[in-house]
């Protein structure tokens, strides 16, 4: 067992990094499944396909666009759009017709998108593993704490809090962003001012796929792009959504920092059991908070 | 007046039925006699899903867990001690009913989703564990060869092992179904607060219904291993919850025998559609999401329907 032999200080700085990083792709999926959780008040199981279909779509235009750094940005812009366009087409045509049904038939819809999304990129893309090079500017390493760091990992640690803040003043400060809340809160209340409810719950879903899409695309040149990141995905984001608090967006960004962080730490100290670290850092916070540190939306 | 839960009249289809699957073996290519037995594997599992989701009202979402945890515990047992094999059928449904009370524990104070989402955290730190720990589980390759008695390692003896544990099983719930428990139980569903108020301890109703169905989860994990001879990681899997999810809803969540249907169908769908296309998951999310818009009381819930409908005009 290596156990424990490779703790140095710039080795526990340079993997703090590494996973305030990972906690920053985290967080963006995870705030979006937070997003529809709170106002629709389902999880979307198929959160996860759509982050795969972001990670897709990401390769095949980055490939259209001549895969140049040209390609990669217009990769990384667009294809939450198509993801949010597949979002929208399952929620208007099927996913609309159920809102008045019981909560777990929501769920289920959600997990039949999953096997359905799931097969359809596996149609599309096959099983291959695809890659994305990230643009020269972002490849590479950069000497901090006397170790090197990737260059990409720095451009996701400036990515993720511009998300935050940008989804919270989109949330807190827009028209539409204070009446999905509002119905998050109580929906029979906005209906009966005259809101139409279903196209409020429609836009938080498209937003939250939207979120699931980004994250996709920005983890797409640090990891091979393959069948199957869906599942690994959308139970690490279940995890965070259920310790920050269902549906609060803070909570979320809480949650994927002990998420992410755990996850690297454990990489080091004890690499087999890397991946039991997280769970069990959500194990002690449920114990100790069985509804999540912050406080819930509903 | 209510019958007595085994009158000649209520039993005699189900006897019938028995009759009939074992002189199966007789009738039917091992193939066959192989893929029913992965059938009552499968129909024993979302019998014990349903036992706490259609009558205890508990979004149990990660009950492959417990499934997992029975089979893992029977396959050790075996292959890492000398123990007679009995032993090791006996303690997995204890193992998987404790695994059962620990988490349910943490689980039955919280509501609805909030429950199932920890159940969900819980329930994949046994996933991870059976997925990483190498020298005790054999991570992702799980366990092989695992050594089934001779008495029923054959095709057609190993069935009619699964088909008698079943048959016992079955009648064991069908007894608590219709005790006063299963009928709190029932009451809890409906209406928890007025259950609350007229003295019943609801979360202690809770906590035994998830042990008792852990526990035949449990027996259903002895069931695969005494069937497949082996186990592997995905047994703990979130994904099996959720389409043993889809069982009970296929079959119908509100009948007693309903997840039996909806696991034969399943199964049998994922037999005989998986070789002609591999696209076999996009099947089933169709069929789950026609079911969701057109059958929502399940296949049993619309046959009951329809014939109560029927007696009622004539």
């Amino acid at each position: 067992m290596d156990f424990g032999q490779s703790v140095t200080l710039s080795a526990l700085g340079v993997h703090l990094l590494v996973g305030l990083s990972r906690a920053m792709i985290l967080f963006i999926v995870s705030s979006g499944l937070s997003f529809v959780l709170g106002v629709l008040r389902v999880p979307n199981v198929a959160h996860g396909s759509l982050y795969m279909i972001g990670a897709f779509a990401a390769f095949t235009l980055n490939h259209a666009f001549g895969g140049g750094p040209a390609g990669f940005w217009l990769a990384l812009v667009l294809s939450p759009f198509v993801v949010a366009g597949v979002a929208l087409v399952a929620e208007r045509a099927l996913f609309c017709h159920l809102y008045q049904r019981e909560h777990l038939m929501l769920l289920l819809f959600t997990f039949a998108l999953m096997l359905i999304l799931g097969d359809l990129v596996k149609m599309i893309w096959g099983a291959d593993y695809r890659s994305i090079t990230a643009p020269e500017a972002l490849e590479g390493s950069l000497p901090i704490l006397g170790s090197s760091f990737p260059k990409y990992n720095l451009f996701l640690l400036v990515v993720g809090p511009l998300v935050a803040v940008g989804l919270y003043l989109f949330t807190n400060k827009t028209r539409i962003g204070k009446i999905a809340r509002a119905a998050a809160v109580d929906r029979d209340m906005v209906d009966a001012i005259g809101i139409n409810v279903s196209w409020v719950f429609a836009f938080a879903f498209v937003l939250g796929c939207f979120m699931a899409g980004l994250g996709g695309a920005l983890v797409a040149p640090t990891i091979s792009v393959t069948l199957g990141m869906d599942h690994d995905i959308i139970i690490e984001a279940f995890l965070i959504v259920t310790i920050g608090g269902l549906g609060n967006m803070w909570g979320a960004l809480l949650g994927s920092l002990i998420f992410g962080v755990t996850q690297s730490l454990g990489v080091m100290f004890w690499p087999q059991f890397a991946i039991v670290f997280p769970y069990l850092a959500v194990v002690i916070v449920l114990v100790w908070r069985p509804t999540g540190m912050l406080k819930s939306v509903w | 007046m209510q019958r007595g839960p085994f009158s000649w009249k209520t039993l005699w289809p189900y006897a019938a039925v028995f009759a009939a699957l074992l002189l199966l073996p007789v009738a039917l290519s091992r193939f066959y006699v192989y893929i029913t037995a992965v059938i009552f594997v499968t129909a024993l599992l979302a019998m014990s899903l349903n036992m706490v989701v259609g009558h205890g009202g508990l979004y149990q979402f990660h009950h492959a867990a417990f499934y997992g945890v029975g089979a893992y515990t029977c396959a050790l047992l075996l292959v890492k001690t000398g123990l007679p094999a009995w032993i090791g059928f006996v303690a997995a449904p204890f193992a998987a009913a404790l695994a059962g009370l620990l988490i349910g524990w943490f689980c039955v104070r919280l509501n609805k989703l909030y429950f199932g989402m920890l159940q969900i955290s819980l329930g994949s730190l046994l996933w991870a564990i059976a997925f990483r720990w190498y020298d005790l589980t054999g991570g992702d390759d799980g366990i092989h060869g695992v050594p089934i008695p001779d008495a029923i390692s054959t095709i057609s003896s190993s069935y009619y092992f699964v088909l008698l544990v079943l048959a016992a099983s079955v009648m064991v719930m069908y007894l608590i179904y219709r005790s006063p428990f299963g009928k709190t139980l029932q009451a809890i569903r409906d209406n928890p607060e007025r259950c609350e108020a007229v003295g019943i301890h609801v979360r202690r109703h809770q906590l035994l219904a998830i042990v008792i169905a852990t526990f035949f989860a449990g027996v259903a994990g002895v069931l695969f291993v005494v069937v497949e001879g082996s186990v592997f990681p995905d047994l703990l899997f979130w994904v099996l919850s959720l389409e043993v999810f889809i069982m009970c809803l296929l079959g119908g969540w509100f009948t007693f025998a309903g997840p039996m249907v909806g696991a034969a169908i399943t199964v049998a769908l994922r037999t005989f559609v998986g070789t002609y296309t591999e696209y076999w998951t996009l099947i089933l999310g169709v069929i789950l999401i026609l079911l969701i818009f057109f059958l929502p009381e399940g296949v049993m819930g619309f046959i009951i329907e329809r014939t109560r409908g029927g007696e009622s005009e004539g």
